[in-house]
């Protein structure tokens, strides 16, 4: 075979992109295993240093934060809970909702779904005053219930549902209901299995979008039980030296290395199922 | 009372359209009823409001002696095949045939049975495994089938399901329908736009024209006998000849001819439908025709060509007489097979 030029200048473009992804990960593994000192006298290392198993032991078990009550292996807990619980409901809500708006056809439904859809001008950073104060009224303060609740309501995963029910030809639901199929049952055994990949792909989306969550956990947390990642990324492995606050930066390209994790075991586990949808075209 | 009783049906959607007058019908307990009409007709409202899929704006639709105008369509028990067949895309062909007996609570080992029954009859066990995107048309037009059989419905519902199909295997389904259909002895109603298809699979067709059946009869009856303009041109193939004229005291006048004694006691403006199939050369008959062009079929010619005043005809004769291009035939009608229509209503009246 031969190599055309335009194709060599296609993978030079993948391997920089590659490249683009993949170097900064390694920086920060690499420098993740040397000595805060060595760091911040060399700079940043491409070459593993010798204390990958000192450093990656006081992330998981050294406890942290003003009172020393949380390690960073519960800040991943705690994030990873509040991914999973955001992500599932969403997930769940959005695609239930579309689902009333598209096969439900009641007079309100296109006005509900503008209301719905505008909602994606008001984030919760707009709205985390009145949220807070419900939340707190609630007494949600300091729980899972509290971090996750406030952010399942999700447009844009309505929205993608809605215009992929609406490519799933009528027929199939008349089919459906001749066959004895009643709304559950068609949601359950036809849009669920039909919208699989679309499933996975708002589950990735939706979940890295909870665990990156900043500002909520910050105003709405005040015990460090349920402190969480993004958080805790500023305020642990900080060292007093003499009187100014310096951080230990080893052990913060160990706690960056280790907090990548959660997402990327949901995406390995799920794009199986992601790529299969995308190759079999089931309509 | 009968198996399917249409009593007054009218459709009107929402939009306004009105799809079906005050339609009445029906239809015996294993008989095969061909809904056949131009496209936009009502012919597939008329069928959904059947199946339930469409609500009925107003009158009365029973099923086996039972009023169904409330009836939700699961409870039916009627099962369709759509033109686009509406498989399962994710479920594999057994699970097609088994999802309506599942959500009837029926047991497992019935299904099993009932799906391998329908399976064998329509030759597909091979495939039960297989999901339906990966069967060709005709294996899917039978599983489309079988999801209907295999319940064992009251009533068959077809809306147009060979029109996916090419050519070929079009004939040969229709072949299958039809066997299965006798072999099933299912109450079935069928839509179709193609009269051929009609012709041939009717026990009974009803003949629609916006929104109204038209005619209501055997294929043979309503091709022998056509009450309306409507139905003498949409029944036959290919279509029959109409040729303007008026009459006066029994007597038939068109364009460069006369018919005289006719048994019609109308007078005034008609039209006379003549079928191609009903004409045969003589000397000194009533029409001449200059041949334009000649389609030989092999069994058949067709001869069109065009009248004196510039009318275009259509003759069919023998494939084994030999017509020239350009020739002028003499044709007479055959047993005085024609048809007269009033202009102005479009009824038949001799
Ligand atoms: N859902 C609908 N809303 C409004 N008008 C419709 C709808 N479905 C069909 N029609 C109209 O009703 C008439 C009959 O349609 P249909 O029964 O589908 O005809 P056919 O099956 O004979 O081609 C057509 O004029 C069509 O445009
Ligand atoms: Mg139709």
């Amino acid at each position: 075979m031969k190599i055309k030029p335009l194709q060599i200048l296609a993978h030079i473009i993948l391997i920089l992109g590659v490249l683009l992804m993949v170097v900064p990960i390694w920086i920060s593994f690499a420098s993740s295993t040397h000595d805060t000192v060595t760091i911040l006298t060399e700079g940043m290392k491409f070459n593993i240093g010798e204390y990958f198993s000192r450093n990656y032991n006081e992330v998981l078990n050294e406890k942290g934060g003003w009172s020393e009550e949380v390690t960073a292996a519960k800040m991943f807990i705690n994030s990873f809970i509040m991914a999973l619980g955001i992500a599932t409901l969403k997930v769940t809500i959005s695609a239930m909702s579309a689902y009333a708006l598209v096969y439900y056809r009641f007079k309100l439904a296109v006005p509900i779904f503008w209301l719905i859809f505008i909602t994606l001008l008001v984030p919760l950073e707009v709205r985390i005053f009145p949220t807070y104060k419900i939340v707190s009224d609630l007494g949600l303060t300091n729980s899972y219930t509290g971090l996750i609740l406030p952010l399942v309501a999700s447009a844009t995963a309505t929205f993608f549902f809605r215009q992929f029910y609406r490519t799933i030809p009528d027929e199939l639901l008349e089919s459906a209901k001749l066959d004895g199929a009643n709304s559950w049952r068609f949601f359950i055994d036809f849009l669920v299995p039909l919208s699989k990949t679309m499933i996975a792909a708002m589950f990735i989306f939706m979940f890295v979008y909870g665990y990156s969550q900043y500002l909520w956990p910050l105003i709405m947390t005040t015990s460090e039980k349920y402190w969480t990642v993004v958080m805790g990324m500023k305020i642990i492995f900080t060292e007093s030296y003499e009187g100014v606050a310096l951080p230990r930066t080893a052990e913060r390209f160990a706690y960056i290395i280790l907090s990548m994790l959660p997402p990327v075991l949901v995406v390995v586990i799920l794009q199986k199922w992601f790529i299969k949808g995308l190759i079999q075209t089931e309509k | 009372m009968s198996f399917l009783d249409l009593k007054n049906v009218t459709k009107i959607y929402p939009n306004g359209t009105k799809a079906v007058h005050e339609t009445s019908l029906s239809i015996d307990e294993g008989e095969f009823m061909v809904f056949v009409g131009p496209s936009g007709c009502g012919k597939s409202t008329l069928l959904r409001m059947v199946a339930g899929l469409e609500d009925i704006t107003e009158g009365d639709i029973s099923l086996d002696g039972k009023l169904i105008n409330q009836v939700d369509p699961s409870e039916r028990d009627v099962a369709m095949v759509f033109q686009n067949y509406a498989l399962y895309p994710h479920m594999n062909v057994y699970n097609n045939l088994a999802y309506g007996l599942k959500n009837r609570g029926i047991d497992k080992e019935t299904i099993e049975q009932k799906v391998n029954d329908a399976a064998k009859l329509l030759q597909i066990s091979d495939f039960l495994q297989r999901k339906p995107s990966m069967l060709s048309g005709g294996q899917r037009q039978r599983v489309a089938m079988g999801r209907a059989i295999v319940r064992n419905p009251k009533i068959f519902l077809f809306d147009e399901p060979l029109s996916n199909l090419d050519a070929k295997l079009r004939i040969q389904m229709r072949l299958e329908i039809k066997k299965l259909q006798q072999k099933v002895g299912v109450t079935s109603i069928f839509v179709t736009h193609d009269q051929v298809e009609a012709m041939t699979l009717a026990d009974r067709l009803a003949v629609i024209n916006n929104g109204i059946i038209e005619q209501l009869g055997t294929p043979i009856e309503i091709y022998d006998n056509p009450k309306s303009l409507f139905v003498a041109g949409f029944i036959g193939s290919p279509q029959m000849n109409f040729l303007d004229g008026n009459i006066k005291n029994k007597t038939l006048s068109a364009e460069g001819f006369e018919i005289k004694d006719i048994q019609s006691d109308f007078n005034g403006d008609v039209i006379l439908g003549i079928r191609p199939e009903h004409l045969s050369q003589t000397e000194n008959g009533l029409i001449n025709l200059k041949v334009d062009l000649v389609e030989q079929l092999g069994s058949d010619n067709l001869v069109y060509g065009q009248l004196k005043d510039k009318k275009d005809f259509c003759y069919r004769c023998p494939g084994n007489q030999t017509i020239e291009k350009g020739s002028n035939l003499s044709l007479n009608i055959e047993n005085n097979k024609y048809y007269i229509f009033d202009k102005s209503t479009g009824k038949r009246v001799n």
